[in-house]
Protein backbone atom coordinates (compact mmCIF):
# COMPACT_ATOMS: atom_id res chain seq x y z
CA UNK A 1 0.00 0.00 0.00
CA UNK A 2 1.37 3.86 -0.69
CA UNK A 3 1.48 5.49 1.91
CA UNK A 4 -0.34 8.94 0.70
CA UNK A 5 1.24 11.35 3.80
CA UNK A 6 4.48 10.15 3.06
CA UNK A 7 5.78 13.62 1.89
CA UNK A 8 2.99 15.73 3.31
CA UNK A 9 3.42 17.52 6.77
CA UNK A 10 1.04 16.26 9.07
CA UNK A 11 -2.27 17.90 10.23
CA UNK A 12 -1.68 19.27 13.67
CA UNK A 13 -3.88 20.81 15.51
CA UNK A 14 -3.06 23.14 17.97
CA UNK A 15 -5.39 23.83 21.14
CA UNK A 16 -5.28 24.43 25.09
CA UNK A 17 -6.87 23.92 28.08
CA UNK A 18 -7.90 27.35 30.08
CA UNK A 19 -10.01 27.02 32.51
CA UNK A 20 -9.90 28.93 36.00
CA UNK A 21 -10.91 27.85 38.83
CA UNK A 22 -11.40 29.42 42.46
CA UNK A 23 -10.90 26.62 44.92
CA UNK A 24 -12.25 27.22 48.75
CA UNK A 25 -8.93 26.74 50.30
CA UNK A 26 -10.48 25.34 53.62
CA UNK A 27 -10.68 25.76 57.23
CA UNK A 28 -6.93 23.93 57.85
CA UNK A 29 -5.39 25.95 54.76
CA UNK A 30 -6.99 29.16 55.62
CA UNK A 31 -5.84 29.86 59.39
CA UNK A 32 -2.24 28.19 57.93
CA UNK A 33 -2.14 30.98 55.54
CA UNK A 34 -3.90 33.86 57.82
CA UNK A 35 -1.43 33.00 60.31
CA UNK A 36 1.83 33.31 57.47
CA UNK A 37 0.19 36.93 56.54
CA UNK A 38 -0.95 38.55 59.61
CA UNK A 39 1.72 37.24 62.14
CA UNK A 40 4.83 35.63 59.92
CA UNK A 41 3.60 32.75 62.32
CA UNK A 42 4.42 28.79 60.73
CA UNK A 43 0.90 26.73 62.57
CA UNK A 44 0.98 22.72 62.01
CA UNK A 45 -1.81 20.29 63.23
CA UNK A 46 -1.38 17.91 65.63
CA UNK A 47 -3.04 14.37 65.51
CA UNK A 48 -5.44 13.59 68.56
CA UNK A 49 -3.77 10.00 68.46
CA UNK A 50 0.10 9.59 67.00
CA UNK A 51 0.82 12.98 68.23
CA UNK A 52 2.86 14.09 64.76
CA UNK A 53 3.03 17.71 63.83
CA UNK A 54 1.83 18.40 60.00
CA UNK A 55 2.66 21.31 58.44
CA UNK A 56 1.67 22.13 56.03
CA UNK A 57 -1.14 21.44 58.09
CA UNK A 58 -3.80 18.81 57.40
CA UNK A 59 -7.18 18.62 58.65
CA UNK A 60 -7.05 14.18 58.76
CA UNK A 61 -4.20 12.56 59.83
CA UNK A 62 -2.90 9.53 56.94
CA UNK A 63 -1.14 7.25 59.04
CA UNK A 64 -4.72 7.30 61.86
CA UNK A 65 -7.73 8.13 59.98
CA UNK A 66 -8.06 10.59 62.94
CA UNK A 67 -8.84 14.73 62.93
CA UNK A 68 -5.91 16.68 63.92
CA UNK A 69 -7.68 18.92 66.19
CA UNK A 70 -4.76 20.88 67.81
CA UNK A 71 -2.83 23.67 66.29
CA UNK A 72 0.60 24.10 66.98
CA UNK A 73 3.38 26.62 66.56
CA UNK A 74 6.44 25.66 64.52
CA UNK A 75 9.64 27.32 64.73
CA UNK A 76 10.99 28.64 61.46
CA UNK A 77 13.77 27.24 61.62
CA UNK A 78 14.52 23.64 60.57
CA UNK A 79 16.59 21.13 59.03
CA UNK A 80 16.91 19.76 55.51
CA UNK A 81 15.55 16.40 54.62
CA UNK A 82 16.44 16.39 51.02
CA UNK A 83 16.68 19.28 47.49
CA UNK A 84 17.21 19.56 44.42
CA UNK A 85 18.96 22.30 42.17
CA UNK A 86 17.17 22.68 39.24
CA UNK A 87 19.78 23.06 36.02
CA UNK A 88 17.83 22.98 33.08
CA UNK A 89 14.22 25.69 32.51
CA UNK A 90 11.89 23.17 32.92
CA UNK A 91 8.21 24.65 32.00
CA UNK A 92 6.45 24.52 35.00
CA UNK A 93 9.11 26.70 36.82
CA UNK A 94 8.21 29.80 37.90
CA UNK A 95 11.94 31.86 38.10
CA UNK A 96 14.82 31.24 36.41
CA UNK A 97 17.09 28.30 36.86
CA UNK A 98 19.06 27.56 38.88
CA UNK A 99 16.24 26.65 41.18
CA UNK A 100 16.65 24.92 44.52
CA UNK A 101 14.06 22.96 45.81
CA UNK A 102 14.22 21.54 49.71
CA UNK A 103 12.33 19.62 51.85
CA UNK A 104 12.53 21.20 55.59
CA UNK A 105 11.49 19.93 58.93
CA UNK A 106 11.05 22.30 60.78
CA UNK A 107 11.38 22.38 64.68
CA UNK A 108 8.47 20.82 66.31
CA UNK A 109 7.33 19.08 62.77
CA UNK A 110 6.95 15.67 62.35
CA UNK A 111 6.75 16.01 58.51
CA UNK A 112 8.88 17.99 55.43
CA UNK A 113 7.58 21.55 54.35
CA UNK A 114 8.53 21.76 50.55
CA UNK A 115 10.00 25.08 49.84
CA UNK A 116 12.64 27.50 47.92
CA UNK A 117 16.40 27.82 49.46
CA UNK A 118 18.27 31.00 48.46
CA UNK A 119 21.60 32.40 49.76
CA UNK A 120 23.58 29.16 49.34
CA UNK A 121 26.29 28.06 46.80
CA UNK A 122 25.18 24.81 45.06
CA UNK A 123 27.93 23.42 46.22
CA UNK A 124 27.44 24.07 50.02
CA UNK A 125 24.05 22.43 50.42
CA UNK A 126 23.72 19.63 52.48
CA UNK A 127 21.60 17.32 53.75
CA UNK A 128 20.79 17.46 57.56
CA UNK A 129 22.08 21.44 57.17
CA UNK A 130 20.21 24.32 59.21
CA UNK A 131 17.96 26.28 57.40
CA UNK A 132 15.45 29.48 58.18
CA UNK A 133 12.38 31.00 56.59
CA UNK A 134 12.47 34.48 55.34
CA UNK A 135 9.39 36.05 54.99
CA UNK A 136 8.49 38.52 52.55
CA UNK A 137 7.25 42.23 53.85
CA UNK A 138 4.98 42.08 51.55
CA UNK A 139 2.55 39.84 52.21
CA UNK A 140 -0.63 38.12 50.92
CA UNK A 141 -1.77 34.74 52.23
CA UNK A 142 0.27 32.26 50.12
CA UNK A 143 3.02 29.71 50.39
CA UNK A 144 5.28 32.35 48.41
CA UNK A 145 4.67 34.76 52.04
CA UNK A 146 7.66 32.44 52.73
CA UNK A 147 10.20 34.32 49.94
CA UNK A 148 12.80 30.79 50.64
CA UNK A 149 14.76 29.43 53.14
CA UNK A 150 18.31 30.25 53.72
CA UNK A 151 21.17 29.07 55.68
CA UNK A 152 21.77 29.53 59.16
CA UNK A 153 24.84 28.43 61.49
CA UNK B 1 -4.04 -17.43 43.56
CA UNK B 2 -4.87 -19.45 39.97
CA UNK B 3 -8.07 -18.34 39.01
CA UNK B 4 -7.31 -15.91 36.16
CA UNK B 5 -4.53 -15.70 33.09
CA UNK B 6 -3.17 -12.70 30.51
CA UNK B 7 -4.12 -15.37 27.24
CA UNK B 8 -3.27 -12.11 24.69
CA UNK B 9 -1.17 -8.77 24.69
CA UNK B 10 -0.42 -6.34 21.90
CA UNK B 11 1.58 -3.09 21.84
CA UNK B 12 2.71 -0.50 19.46
CA UNK B 13 6.46 0.70 18.98
CA UNK B 14 7.59 2.95 21.33
CA UNK B 15 7.81 5.86 19.48
CA UNK B 16 9.20 9.73 20.47
CA UNK B 17 6.25 11.32 18.03
CA UNK B 18 3.85 9.12 16.79
CA UNK B 19 2.71 12.19 14.75
CA UNK B 20 0.54 10.48 12.23
CA UNK B 21 -1.24 8.57 14.82
CA UNK B 22 -4.43 9.57 16.55
CA UNK B 23 -5.14 7.88 20.34
CA UNK B 24 -7.45 5.70 18.79
CA UNK B 25 -5.22 4.62 16.17
CA UNK B 26 -2.84 3.69 18.34
CA UNK B 27 -5.31 1.64 20.48
CA UNK B 28 -6.51 0.19 17.48
CA UNK B 29 -2.83 -1.46 16.79
CA UNK B 30 -2.68 -2.65 20.31
CA UNK B 31 -6.25 -4.15 20.57
CA UNK B 32 -6.24 -5.94 17.13
CA UNK B 33 -2.85 -7.59 17.93
CA UNK B 34 -4.16 -8.53 21.43
CA UNK B 35 -6.41 -10.26 20.07
CA UNK B 36 -4.86 -11.88 17.13
CA UNK B 37 -2.47 -12.89 19.88
CA UNK B 38 -5.25 -14.41 22.03
CA UNK B 39 -6.98 -15.61 18.84
CA UNK B 40 -10.21 -13.93 19.48
CA UNK B 41 -12.38 -12.26 17.90
CA UNK B 42 -13.97 -9.17 20.05
CA UNK B 43 -16.83 -10.89 20.46
CA UNK B 44 -15.57 -12.94 22.72
CA UNK B 45 -14.54 -9.73 24.70
CA UNK B 46 -16.51 -9.45 27.72
CA UNK B 47 -16.00 -6.38 29.26
CA UNK B 48 -13.02 -3.76 28.92
CA UNK B 49 -10.98 -1.67 30.54
CA UNK B 50 -9.26 1.60 29.13
CA UNK B 51 -6.95 3.33 30.82
CA UNK B 52 -5.79 7.46 30.64
CA UNK B 53 -5.04 10.50 31.88
CA UNK B 54 -7.20 13.57 31.25
CA UNK B 55 -4.59 16.01 31.98
CA UNK B 56 -1.99 14.12 29.43
CA UNK B 57 -4.96 13.62 26.56
CA UNK B 58 -6.30 17.01 27.40
CA UNK B 59 -9.61 16.22 27.15
CA UNK B 60 -12.57 15.14 29.50
CA UNK B 61 -13.35 11.75 29.87
CA UNK B 62 -10.30 10.96 28.02
CA UNK B 63 -11.80 7.03 27.44
CA UNK B 64 -13.87 8.01 25.04
CA UNK B 65 -11.30 8.97 22.54
CA UNK B 66 -10.87 5.09 22.18
CA UNK B 67 -14.18 3.92 22.88
CA UNK B 68 -14.61 2.58 19.18
CA UNK B 69 -11.15 1.46 18.61
CA UNK B 70 -11.32 -0.69 22.13
CA UNK B 71 -14.59 -2.35 20.76
CA UNK B 72 -16.25 -0.92 24.15
CA UNK B 73 -19.83 -0.08 22.04
CA UNK B 74 -22.74 -1.89 23.63
CA UNK B 75 -20.26 -3.53 26.26
CA UNK B 76 -19.68 -2.59 29.99
CA UNK B 77 -16.91 -0.50 29.69
CA UNK B 78 -14.97 1.56 32.42
CA UNK B 79 -11.81 3.69 32.47
CA UNK B 80 -9.23 3.64 34.73
CA UNK B 81 -6.79 6.84 35.06
CA UNK B 82 -3.85 6.35 36.24
CA UNK B 83 -0.98 3.73 35.04
CA UNK B 84 -1.85 0.91 32.84
CA UNK B 85 -1.03 -1.96 36.16
CA UNK B 86 -3.75 -0.31 38.20
CA UNK B 87 -6.28 -0.58 35.27
CA UNK B 88 -5.45 -4.22 34.48
CA UNK B 89 -6.01 -4.67 38.20
CA UNK B 90 -9.43 -3.24 38.22
CA UNK B 91 -10.00 -5.66 34.87
CA UNK B 92 -8.58 -8.87 36.90
CA UNK B 93 -11.24 -7.87 39.55
CA UNK B 94 -14.27 -8.07 36.84
CA UNK B 95 -13.37 -11.15 36.05
CA UNK B 96 -12.76 -12.45 39.29
CA UNK B 97 -15.89 -11.47 40.72
CA UNK B 98 -17.49 -13.99 38.35
CA UNK B 99 -19.84 -11.25 36.24
CA UNK B 100 -17.37 -11.82 32.98
CA UNK B 101 -15.20 -14.05 31.72
CA UNK B 102 -12.70 -11.94 29.55
CA UNK B 103 -11.56 -8.54 30.16
CA UNK B 104 -9.59 -6.11 27.55
CA UNK B 105 -7.42 -4.00 29.38
CA UNK B 106 -5.84 -0.76 27.01
CA UNK B 107 -3.48 1.91 28.03
CA UNK B 108 -2.39 4.62 25.75
CA UNK B 109 -0.53 8.14 26.14
CA UNK B 110 1.06 10.43 23.66
CA UNK B 111 3.51 12.28 25.69
CA UNK B 112 4.35 14.14 22.70
CA UNK B 113 1.55 16.01 21.97
CA UNK B 114 1.77 18.68 25.11
CA UNK B 115 4.27 19.51 27.93
CA UNK B 116 5.04 17.10 30.52
CA UNK B 117 6.75 19.51 33.22
CA UNK B 118 3.34 21.51 33.56
CA UNK B 119 0.79 18.45 33.35
CA UNK B 120 3.08 16.48 36.44
CA UNK B 121 3.11 20.29 38.11
CA UNK B 122 -0.57 19.54 38.23
CA UNK B 123 -0.33 16.72 40.21
CA UNK B 124 1.00 18.63 43.09
CA UNK B 125 -1.67 20.26 45.78
CA UNK B 126 -3.24 22.95 44.56
CA UNK B 127 -3.39 25.11 47.39
CA UNK B 128 -0.08 24.33 49.28
CA UNK B 129 2.29 23.49 47.03
CA UNK B 130 1.58 23.63 42.94
CA UNK B 131 2.94 27.37 42.85
CA UNK B 132 6.51 26.35 43.68
CA UNK B 133 6.80 24.85 40.38
CA UNK B 134 7.83 21.47 40.77
CA UNK B 135 7.02 18.69 38.41
CA UNK B 136 8.23 14.93 38.47
CA UNK B 137 11.40 15.50 37.40
CA UNK B 138 12.34 17.76 40.08
CA UNK B 139 10.36 15.94 43.19
CA UNK B 140 12.09 12.28 42.15
CA UNK B 141 15.53 13.97 41.49
CA UNK B 142 14.67 15.08 45.66
CA UNK B 143 13.82 11.40 46.01
CA UNK B 144 17.10 10.30 44.16
CA UNK B 145 19.37 12.67 46.49
CA UNK B 146 17.39 11.12 50.02
CA UNK B 147 17.67 7.53 48.45
CA UNK B 148 21.45 7.68 47.49
CA UNK B 149 22.23 9.87 50.39
CA UNK B 150 20.66 7.12 52.78
CA UNK B 151 22.03 4.14 50.42
CA UNK B 152 25.64 5.62 49.42
CA UNK B 153 24.48 4.78 46.15
CA UNK B 154 26.77 6.90 43.66
CA UNK B 155 26.02 8.82 40.72
CA UNK B 156 28.32 6.72 38.44
CA UNK B 157 26.34 3.42 39.74
CA UNK B 158 22.82 5.26 38.89
CA UNK B 159 24.36 5.51 35.56
CA UNK B 160 25.02 2.24 35.09
CA UNK B 161 21.07 1.27 34.78
CA UNK B 162 21.07 3.68 32.05
CA UNK B 163 23.86 1.75 30.58
CA UNK B 164 22.44 -1.10 30.76
CA UNK B 165 18.72 -0.72 29.76
CA UNK B 166 19.36 1.32 26.65
CA UNK B 167 21.97 -1.38 26.18
CA UNK B 168 18.75 -4.10 26.53
CA UNK B 169 16.96 -2.35 24.25
CA UNK B 170 19.12 -2.56 21.08
CA UNK B 171 17.32 -6.51 21.61
CA UNK B 172 14.08 -5.04 21.64
CA UNK B 173 12.64 -3.94 17.93
CA UNK B 174 9.12 -1.99 19.93
CA UNK B 175 11.56 0.38 21.94
CA UNK B 176 12.32 3.88 21.29
CA UNK B 177 15.70 4.51 22.35
CA UNK B 178 18.47 1.69 21.93
CA UNK B 179 21.82 3.06 22.60
CA UNK B 180 25.07 1.75 23.28
CA UNK B 181 26.55 4.18 25.86
CA UNK B 182 28.94 4.18 28.66
CA UNK B 183 28.80 5.75 32.35
CA UNK B 184 31.03 8.60 31.50
CA UNK B 185 28.04 9.48 28.43
CA UNK B 186 25.48 9.42 31.42
CA UNK B 187 27.93 11.56 33.50
CA UNK B 188 28.72 14.16 30.55
CA UNK B 189 24.97 14.81 29.62
CA UNK B 190 22.94 17.80 30.37
CA UNK B 191 22.60 18.14 34.57
CA UNK B 192 18.38 18.43 34.82
CA UNK B 193 17.89 18.46 37.95
CA UNK B 194 20.85 17.52 40.60
CA UNK B 195 21.57 14.50 40.55
CA UNK B 196 19.42 13.38 37.67
CA UNK B 197 21.16 13.63 34.09
CA UNK B 198 19.23 13.49 31.27
CA UNK B 199 20.68 9.45 30.41
CA UNK B 200 19.06 9.21 34.24
CA UNK B 201 15.86 10.26 32.46
CA UNK B 202 13.17 8.55 30.60
CA UNK B 203 12.57 10.37 27.44
CA UNK B 204 8.87 11.59 26.41
CA UNK B 205 7.14 8.50 24.08
CA UNK B 206 4.05 7.73 22.48
CA UNK B 207 2.88 4.72 22.79
CA UNK B 208 -0.23 1.65 23.74
CA UNK B 209 -0.27 -1.43 25.30
CA UNK B 210 -3.57 -3.71 25.53
CA UNK B 211 -3.87 -7.17 27.37
CA UNK B 212 -6.69 -9.83 27.87
CA UNK B 213 -7.38 -10.83 31.21
CA UNK B 214 -9.48 -14.55 31.22
CA UNK B 215 -11.06 -16.68 34.22
CA UNK B 216 -9.61 -20.13 33.96
CA UNK B 217 -12.49 -21.34 32.14
CA UNK B 218 -11.76 -19.33 29.79
CA UNK B 219 -7.95 -19.29 29.69
CA UNK B 220 -7.45 -22.10 27.70
CA UNK B 221 -10.23 -22.07 25.01
CA UNK B 222 -8.58 -19.48 23.10
CA UNK B 223 -4.78 -20.40 22.34
CA UNK B 224 -2.71 -22.67 24.30
CA UNK B 225 -0.09 -19.91 26.12
CA UNK B 226 -1.73 -18.85 29.22
CA UNK B 227 0.39 -16.85 31.35
CA UNK B 228 -1.63 -17.44 35.44
CA UNK B 229 -1.58 -14.57 37.44
CA UNK B 230 -0.30 -15.70 40.75
CA UNK B 231 -0.29 -12.53 42.82
CA UNK B 232 -1.22 -9.35 42.62
CA UNK B 233 -1.34 -6.35 44.99
CA UNK B 234 -1.48 -2.31 45.23
CA UNK B 235 -0.76 -0.24 47.97
CA UNK B 236 -0.93 3.78 47.73
CA UNK B 237 1.50 5.72 50.15
CA UNK B 238 0.81 9.40 52.03
CA UNK B 239 0.13 11.83 49.39
CA UNK B 240 2.45 14.65 50.48
CA UNK B 241 6.06 14.21 49.80
CA UNK B 242 7.16 15.75 52.92
CA UNK B 243 4.77 12.97 54.99
CA UNK B 244 6.57 10.25 53.71
CA UNK B 245 10.62 9.19 54.14
CA UNK B 246 11.22 9.56 50.37
CA UNK B 247 14.27 7.26 50.29
CA UNK B 248 12.21 4.56 50.83
CA UNK B 249 9.19 2.77 48.86
CA UNK B 250 6.89 1.59 52.38
CA UNK B 251 3.87 1.44 49.91
CA UNK B 252 5.90 -0.93 46.84
CA UNK B 253 7.19 -3.23 50.01
CA UNK B 254 3.91 -3.75 51.32
CA UNK B 255 2.17 -4.40 47.81
CA UNK B 256 5.13 -6.61 46.93
CA UNK B 257 4.68 -8.68 50.00
CA UNK B 258 0.99 -9.44 49.69
CA UNK B 259 1.85 -10.00 45.82
CA UNK B 260 4.13 -12.36 47.01
CA UNK B 261 2.08 -13.81 49.92
CA UNK B 262 -0.47 -14.46 47.18
CA UNK B 263 1.35 -16.57 44.85
CA UNK B 264 3.30 -18.51 47.44
CA UNK B 265 6.69 -16.98 47.27
CA UNK B 266 8.95 -17.29 50.57
CA UNK B 267 12.27 -16.38 49.18
CA UNK B 268 11.37 -14.11 45.93
CA UNK B 269 15.36 -13.82 45.62
CA UNK B 270 15.68 -17.18 44.41
CA UNK B 271 12.09 -17.94 42.92
CA UNK B 272 11.94 -14.51 40.59
CA UNK B 273 13.58 -15.03 37.52
CA UNK B 274 12.67 -11.65 35.93
CA UNK B 275 11.37 -8.29 36.45
CA UNK B 276 10.23 -5.66 34.64
CA UNK B 277 10.22 -2.72 36.92
CA UNK B 278 9.06 0.81 36.51
CA UNK B 279 12.29 2.92 35.80
CA UNK B 280 11.46 6.20 35.16
CA UNK B 281 14.77 6.78 36.67
CA UNK B 282 17.62 5.35 37.22
CA UNK B 283 17.77 5.36 40.37
CA UNK B 284 14.14 4.11 40.84
CA UNK B 285 15.16 0.50 39.45
CA UNK B 286 17.74 0.44 42.31
CA UNK B 287 15.21 1.52 44.93
CA UNK B 288 12.40 -0.94 43.80
CA UNK B 289 14.25 -3.41 43.56
CA UNK B 290 15.33 -3.36 47.09
CA UNK B 291 11.88 -2.30 48.39
CA UNK B 292 10.31 -5.19 46.40
CA UNK B 293 12.97 -7.96 48.07
CA UNK B 294 14.59 -8.87 45.50
CA UNK B 295 18.03 -7.35 46.74
CA UNK B 296 19.09 -6.41 50.19
CA UNK B 297 18.46 -2.76 51.15
CA UNK B 298 21.04 -0.28 49.75
CA UNK B 299 23.08 -3.28 47.93
CA UNK B 300 21.50 -2.76 44.64
CA UNK B 301 24.46 -0.95 42.99
CA UNK B 302 26.91 -3.54 44.42
CA UNK B 303 24.61 -6.16 42.45
CA UNK B 304 24.68 -4.18 39.38
CA UNK B 305 28.14 -3.22 38.45
CA UNK B 306 28.51 -7.53 39.07
CA UNK B 307 26.08 -7.79 36.14
CA UNK B 308 23.31 -9.37 38.44
CA UNK B 309 20.71 -7.29 36.90
CA UNK B 310 21.87 -8.09 33.29
CA UNK B 311 19.75 -10.74 30.92
CA UNK B 312 22.36 -13.98 31.48
CA UNK B 313 22.34 -12.65 35.61
CA UNK B 314 20.92 -14.11 38.08
CA UNK B 315 18.06 -11.73 38.08
CA UNK B 316 17.60 -10.17 34.62
CA UNK B 317 16.22 -6.95 35.35
CA UNK B 318 13.93 -4.68 32.29
CA UNK B 319 15.50 -6.94 29.87
CA UNK B 320 13.14 -5.18 27.47
CA UNK B 321 15.33 -2.27 27.57
CA UNK B 322 12.81 -0.40 30.66
CA UNK B 323 11.37 2.63 30.33
CA UNK B 324 14.64 4.93 30.02
CA UNK B 325 14.24 3.60 26.46
CA UNK B 326 10.71 4.48 26.27
CA UNK B 327 8.37 5.84 28.81
CA UNK B 328 4.69 6.12 27.20
CA UNK B 329 3.11 7.66 30.29
CA UNK B 330 -0.05 5.17 31.17
CA UNK B 331 0.82 2.22 28.71
CA UNK B 332 4.02 2.18 30.76
CA UNK B 333 3.03 -0.44 33.76
CA UNK B 334 0.71 -2.72 31.17
CA UNK B 335 3.92 -2.93 29.09
CA UNK B 336 5.81 -4.07 31.74
CA UNK B 337 2.96 -7.11 32.46
CA UNK B 338 3.39 -7.67 28.53
CA UNK B 339 7.14 -7.88 28.29
CA UNK B 340 6.82 -10.17 31.47
CA UNK B 341 4.23 -12.28 29.19
CA UNK B 342 6.42 -13.11 26.78
CA UNK B 343 9.52 -13.86 28.93
CA UNK B 344 7.32 -16.50 30.31
CA UNK B 345 5.89 -17.89 26.59
CA UNK B 346 9.86 -17.97 25.59
CA UNK B 347 8.90 -14.90 22.92
CA UNK B 348 11.18 -12.45 23.75
CA UNK B 349 13.11 -12.63 21.24
CA UNK B 350 16.89 -11.75 21.48
CA UNK B 351 16.29 -10.55 24.72
CA UNK B 352 14.72 -13.75 26.12
CA UNK B 353 15.65 -14.39 29.89
CA UNK B 354 16.42 -18.44 29.17
CA UNK B 355 14.40 -20.81 31.51
CA UNK B 356 12.04 -17.69 33.13
CA UNK B 357 8.80 -19.21 34.34
CA UNK B 358 8.03 -16.60 37.86
CA UNK B 359 8.32 -12.99 36.47
CA UNK B 360 7.15 -9.76 38.37
CA UNK B 361 5.74 -6.62 37.02
CA UNK B 362 5.21 -3.34 38.56
CA UNK B 363 3.58 0.02 37.70
CA UNK B 364 3.96 3.39 39.38
CA UNK B 365 1.19 5.76 39.81
CA UNK B 366 1.72 9.48 41.56
CA UNK B 367 4.32 11.66 42.32
CA UNK B 368 8.10 10.16 43.25
CA UNK B 369 6.24 6.62 43.30
CA UNK B 370 3.72 7.27 45.92
CA UNK B 371 1.51 4.01 44.67
CA UNK B 372 2.69 1.13 43.35
CA UNK B 373 0.93 -1.95 41.65
CA UNK B 374 2.88 -5.47 41.58
CA UNK B 375 1.92 -8.57 39.73
CA UNK B 376 3.69 -11.52 39.84
CA UNK B 377 2.99 -13.81 36.56
CA UNK B 378 3.54 -17.42 36.05
CA UNK B 379 3.83 -20.17 33.40
CA UNK B 380 2.46 -23.05 35.14
CA UNK B 381 -0.88 -22.85 36.49
ZN1 LIG C 1 -1.98 10.18 63.62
Amino acid sequence: MTDIFKDIEPMVYKSQINVPYSWWAGKTASKFFTELKENKKIMGTKCDKCSKVYVPPRKICPFCFKENQAWVELSDEGILLSYTIVRKQLASLPKKVPVIYGLIKLDGADTGLLHFIDEVLPKDIKIGMRLKACFLEERAGKIQDIGYFKPIN
Amino acid sequence: MENAAIIGIGMTKIEANKVRETFADMVWEAVNKALNDAQMTINDIDNIITTSNDFWDGRTISCMAVGDASGARNKNVSCVEGDGTFGAFYGLTRVLSGSYGTTLVTAHSKGSESISSLITNAAFDPIYDRSLGMDMITACAMQATAYMYRTGTTSKQIAQVSVKNHGNAKNNPMSQLPMDITVEDVLNSEMISDPLHKLDCSPVSDGCCAIIIANKDRALKYNDKPVWIKGVSFCSDSYFLGDRDLSKAASLTKATNAAYKMAGINNPKDEIQVAELYDAFTYQELMWLEAMGLCDDGKGSELLENKYFDIGGKLPVNPSGGLLSGHPVIAAGLIRIAEIVKQLRGEAGKYQVHGAKLGVAQGVNGLAGQSHCVWVLGKEK
